[in-house]
């Protein structure tokens, strides 16, 4: 009985270290798969938007949309967006490399969620400054992805 | 190569008006798994899709890596200008080096 005790006390006391552990190891893949990317460039906010729904029924089909403000020129336009989840086991969702004969700066697509979790978007301009926009979405069942 | 790959399904308008702004939407049937997927036991093997590019006459306009947060049967809607009659492609590669492709024609004038 005190070794069940002792040894349940033992895990809870283990998992409450391990939990905030887990998250800063997460926090710490999801910042090295961004500067994977874009470096160590800071990033604007605004002129760029992240259209995803607040409730996602299903985790494994995430309607989300991506639109940059940009005329898409030769000389002006998006050279890529990249897409990032927080808390799925690894962060990588896709990076899009776009030209200026994508008329518009705007992808649509479907993403895998494992649980609730914020969604990064960032975009690398032809100019070279980098914006950012970001999303929570709540999942209602997971992405069956672990 | 493009043996046991399902092809991608096209949807774009068979014809434009020089200049139009077009939608385009691209589904390719595949499972995407990520190789991590358990459920306690040995899950999946790792088979994912990781390029898709997208060429207008034959010219790049979009390329994409695609990771694990990629859904099951990626979409995607893109928006092209068409200023003359165009071949428009898609062309996805797993990771076996394996590629699959469709292409739509979309008439102008």
């Amino acid at each position: 009985m005190a070794g069940t005790t002792r040894r349940a006390a033992l895990g809870a006391a283990i998992a409450l270290v391990a939990l905030p552990f887990a998250a800063a190891a997460q926090e710490e893949a999801v910042a090295a798969a961004i500067r994977e990317q874009v470096g160590d460039a800071p990033a604007e906010e605004g002129g760029i938007t992240l259209r995803a729904p607040a409730v996602a029924e299903n985790g494994a089909q995430v309607p989300l949309t991506v639109v940059v403000d940009s005329p898409q020129t030769a000389a002006q336009h998006v050279t890529a967006i990249h897409l990032f989840a927080t808390r799925n086991p690894t962060p990588g969702i896709a990076s899009w490399r776009l030209t200026p004969l994508l008329a518009r700066a705007e992808v649509q697509t479907r993403i895998r969620l494992a649980e609730e979790q914020r969604v990064i978007a960032l975009a690398q301009m032809s100019d070279g400054t980098l914006r950012r926009a970001a999303v929570e979405i709540r999942v209602t069942t997971g992405g069956c992805l672990s | 190569v493009s043996g046991g790959l399902n092809a991608p399904r096209l949807r774009a308008p068979r014809s434009a008006r020089a200049g139009e702004v077009v939608e385009i939407r691209a589904l390719v049937e595949h499972p995407m798994e990520t190789g991590i997927r358990t459920d306690g036991r040995p899950g999946p093997a790792r088979d994912m899709l990781t390029r898709m590019t997208v060429r207008v006459n034959g010219e790049v306009a979009l390329q994409a890596e695609l990771r694990n947060g990629m859904s099951p049967n990626p979409y995607h809607v893109v928006f092209l200008r068409i200023e003359r009659t165009s071949e428009v492609e898609f062309v996805f590669a797993d990771e076996r080096g394996r590629t699959t492709r469709a292409s739509a024609r979309i008439a102008v004038g």
